[in-house]
């Protein structure tokens, strides 16, 4: 029998991507659909005067237009985080408007919708909208906002702060650690914002179906039954049975198409208004200006080390921009997603970090792939790699010296940080071992020292990270300030003729759940995977979900269908006995076929199911049917590590940074498909790349983007990066059934700091030991000339 | 203004607005949608086409400056249920995950290999340098259009 569990089976879903056939919400046409455009203010910071429509209403093919003064959704899309003060002040949630009403906090923030025959007319009428604004100023970073005098974003509150948190050991502690320790290194730096840019732009069609009295959206999403659940029960105060959420084939997501956008909400409203589908797909200059960023934050750190190079006390304090709104998770993005990680994998006894949350005249920043834990990994690589240059270690020395000791979560406990959570497993001296032997990190050395003296800039830069994911403990996480649970749903409906359907509460942007959740289901019932489908992204076929994000859905979807399949089997376990006359527990099940024990005497899962349908002969009592749901709530985050190891060139003469080689090996947990989980490694480590090398959104002064289009904003191109070099070893996760991790996250959590470090290693001999990210040419070149 | 073309081999006869992209003209008119845009600078590549033989963006041709084309899409890159060597390759080393800049990447391999059948990994990715993928760091696809490659020089 063929088992699929560690294949890399191909991917079910690649033919209809491949042929152009892939169901996107801008490929979705429906009879009679509207189109729609948006008006929206060019100032990061100004009063509304006043909108004129009149024009515009009587251009060619308008529909409808609406703004503020129309009374769409009068509550605003909510926030589901909520982190309160540290002296007990619960958090500053402003309203977010659907449409902005007297001010505007953010370049790129809607004053109007026009609907119109086509999209052409819409954005033609959405011109002749004549809006006078009076400008104010603008802060848009996170340090500044919080400076007296600072422009206030919003005015309900004395200053711009959403929240000023703490986590770890009390800050006088660590402080007097700090004063005892034998070397204390420091850094200064911005971990500075960026954009996700999924390749596929947001786009929404809601339908409101008057003679059902329901709605359909169609949204781009990566999670269904949250858009439906904000929606109904915050933004537009509608039933939420009368609501389906579709999100099909989606084009990347990393984060940003979690959240719950005005935009949804706003067309939702407007459907039932006109009477008529109606669409809306962004720009990629609106995508800049309105998907929510990532990063974002202004960092002051000091490490101490005794005089044998052990950690003794870690302290930061972290402004965190929330941008003009409070998006869906973003509170929790620089909290409990990142301080929680401070302990890295080291061993460090001593730890405190205070974040200060400002509003900005931005756009939110929210989660973006990996969420908060790169942050928090930047900054523990990068100051322990600096540390090793001060105190004249070897930097991969320095992390062997402080590394937790390994565990497996089962014989030896899980580890308890200083910083609230336990981790599961993990051996993360393997994992350095392993990525050191893979790059030759002894002959490395060797070349590097020869290169020099040829003038010749070559680095290499460690990082050696861990992150918390598999979200999440839904009591935990609702203690921390979440305001829903994080729990997933897996319904496993059995057909008559033993064909398998599984609805799950994931979704799928490019992970190929298609594929990995029908290799599992398949092995677990010993069927074909052929005999498997997996159905998502509908909230009429799925019966709830949390969707995809935080490295989830495997470990916690995943879980919830294998619940699921338990029951499936105790479940046919009953019928089977009865059927062979055998006691329940003298029964095997393997290969698809339920075996008394020590007899050939057997009967198949098919056969079972039919009978589960068709039950004439059946067990007493009984319920008929084989279909089972279940809801999995994880005990416990799962804890992926790994070590990442960058080599670069410098061009001395120019600054440029050529990426020779990346080496990656991962503990994910146990693999599924091994191909799936290094595609999500390589395009996680290019990511990180991206940030370290090329990307940065830049707001200027007045608050406005000078990065809006992709002739601005520098992404990493096929050319900017070499093949990526993977390995894994594998520490199970103990806490659930298949023992995985999640993968979704990692490479981009490890790389940046890695690639970082391979920068200042190659720059080291010079006097280098820090530079600003992105490491762009011109910052290279200015740092070399000091 | 009036237009006609050959699509993947039929041909096409519309009354165009002169301002509508090629792009535009296949997914709105002629319900082509495997050509994606994620853009409107020529930046991604979701777009890409091919125009008389050549890869083009189709986000920054206008319909009305193809008239007279033979235009092939990724909807003509198959034939029938067979996919095409490089679809195929795709598949095979996994060079795609979320699909979206997929047809434009396809479109662009077969330009490289028409061009260079022999393109080594760096002519690759140089060829690749006006397409953005933000799902699989490029690894993939590389090993893709090189086991394409391999398979139709067979």
């Amino acid at each position: 029998m063929e088992t699929y569990i560690g294949q890399s089976v191909k991917r079910r879903e690649d033919d209809r991507f491949l042929k152009g056939a892939g169901k996107y919400t801008d490929d979705i046409k429906l009879p009679g659909m509207t189109h729609s455009a948006f008006v929206r203010s060019p100032y990061a910071h100004a009063k509304i005067l006043s909108i004129d429509t009149t024009q515009a209403k009587a251009a060619e093919g308008v529909v409808a237009i609406y703004t503020a003064e129309d009374g769409c959704g009068a509550y605003g899309v909510p926030c589901g985080w909520q982190v309160d003060f540290k002296n007990g002040e619960t958090m500053r949630e402003p309203q977010h408007p659907l449409l902005a009403k007297d001010k505007i906090k953010h370049v790129g923030e809607a004053v109007a919708i026009v609907i119109a025959e086509t999209q052409e007319l819409a954005r033609d009428a959405a011109e002749l909208v004549e809006v006078k604004y009076e400008g104010l100023p603008a802060v848009t970073c996170p340090k500044k906002a919080m400076e007296p005098g600072a422009p206030k974003v919003h005015d309900d509150w004395g200053d711009n702060a959403s929240f000023d948190w703490c986590i770890g050991n009390d800050r006088a502690e660590v402080e007097a650690a700090l004063e005892q320790a034998h070397h204390v290194t420091e850094m200064t730096y911005k971990n500075h914002r960026v954009a996700p840019n999924a390749i596929e732009p947001r786009s929404y069609i809601a339908d409101y179906d008057v003679n059902g009295d329901k709605w359909t959206l169609y949204t781009s999403t990566q999670n269904p039954h949250l858009i439906r659940l904000l929606l109904c029960a915050f933004a537009l105060g509608i039933p939420e049975h009368k609501v389906r959420v579709v999100s099909y084939d989606v084009g990347g997501g990393f984060g940003s198409k979690i959240y719950h956008y005005t935009e949804e909400a706003l067309l939702t409203w407007v459907s039932k208004e006109i009477g008529r589908p109606v669409k809306w797909t962004s720009d990629r200059t609106e995508a800049f200006l309105t998907d929510a960023h990532g990063r974002d934050h202004i960092v002051h750190s000091k490490m101490g080390f005794d005089q044998d190079g052990k950690i003794v006390a870690h302290l930061t304090d972290e402004y965190c921009a929330m941008g003009a709104y409070l998006s869906t998770f973003a509170p929790a993005v620089p909290t409990y997603l990142h301080g929680t990680l401070f302990q890295g994998v080291y061993t460090t006894p001593l730890i405190h970090l205070n974040v200060v949350a400002p509003f900005t005249h931005t756009v939110a920043v929210d989660a973006y792939r990996g969420a908060g834990r790169p942050e928090a990994t930047y900054l523990l690589e990068r100051i322990i790699s600096k540390a090793a240059k001060e105190m004249d270690m070897d930097p991969a020395e320095l992390r062997f010296k402080n590394f937790i000791p390994p565990f497996d979560g089962v014989n030896e406990p899980g580890y308890q940080t200083q910083v609230a959570l336990q981790y599961d497993s993990g051996n993360y001296e393997a994992v350095l071992k392993r990525g050191l032997e893979m790059l030759g990190y002894e002959d490395f050395r060797k070349e590097q020292a020869e290169a020099r003296k040829n003038g010749k800039l070559l680095g290499v830069g460690i990082s050696t990270y861990i992150e918390g994911c598999g979200i999440a403990p839904s009591a935990v996480v609702g203690a921390l300030g979440a305001r829903a649970g994080l729990y997933e749903v897996g319904h496993v409906r059995v057909q008559p003729t033993g064909k398998v359907s599984v609805f799950t509460g994931a979704h799928s942007h490019g992970q190929g759940h298609e594929t990995v959740f029908a290799q599992f289901v398949a092995d677990k019932l010993g069927i074909a995977m052929d005999d498997v489908d997996i159905v998502h992204g509908d909230t009429d076929q799925v019966a709830f979900g949390m969707g995809t994000y935080g490295s989830r859905s495997l470990s916690v979807g995943g879980s919830a269908i294998i619940k699921s399949i338990d029951k499936i089997l105790e479940k046919g376990a009953k019928i089977a006995a009865h059927k062979l006359e055998a006691a329940e527990e003298d029964l095997d099940y393997a290969e698809g076929k339920w075996t008394v024990k020590g007899t050939d005497k057997s009967i198949s899962f098919g056969d079972v199911s039919l009978t589960a349908y068709v039950p004439h002969d059946y067990p007493e009592g009984l319920e008929p049917g084989l279909d089972f749901s279940s809801f999995y709530d994880p005990t416990n985050f799962t804890y992926p590590f790994g070590a990442h190891i960058a080599v670069v060139e410098v061009d001395s003469d120019t600054g440029k940074v050529n990426l020779q080689r990346f080496v990656a090996c991962d503990d994910v947990g146990n693999v599924m498909n091994p191909m799936i989980v290094d595609g999500q490694i390589h395009g996680g480590v290019v990511q990180g790349v991206g940030q370290a090398l090329l990307e940065e959104v830049v707001y200027d002064g007045e608050g406005q983007m000078t990065t809006g289009s992709y002739m601005d904003y520098a992404m990493p191109r096929a050319d900017d990066v070499p093949m990526i070099e993977t390995d894994r070893t594998t520490t199970p996760c103990p806490h659930n059934p298949l023992g995985v991790k999640g993968a979704g996250e990692a490479g981009t959590i490890g790389s940046t700091p890695a690639v970082v470090n391979a920068v200042v290693d190659a720059l080291s001999h010079l006097g280098v030991t820090d530079i600003q990210m992105p490491v762009t040419p011109q910052r290279v070149w200015r740092a070399m000339q000091n | 203004m009036q237009i006609s073309m050959t699509i993947n081999g039929k041909t096409y006869a519309h009354d165009v607005e002169p301002r509508i992209s090629l792009a535009q003209y296949l997914r709105e008119t002629l319900n082509l949608t495997g050509t994606h845009i994620g853009c409107d600078t020529s930046g991604c590549g979701s777009c890409t086409v091919h125009v008389d033989g050549a890869a083009a963006k189709a986000c920054t041709l206008l319909a009305v400056q193809v008239d007279g084309s033979e235009v092939t899409t990724i909807e003509g890159m198959a034939n029938g249920n067979e996919m095409h060597p490089i679809q195929a390759a795709f598949k095979e080393n996994h060079g795609l995950q979320c699909g979206f800049c997929t047809p434009g990447m396809v479109m662009t391999a077969a330009d490289i290999l028409k061009n260079n059948p022999n393109a080594s990994e760096e002519e690759i990715r140089h060829g690749l340098e006006g397409n953005f993928c933000r799902c699989t760091g490029y690894h993939n696809i590389v090993k893709s259009i090189q086991h394409a490659a391999e398979k139709m020089n067979a």
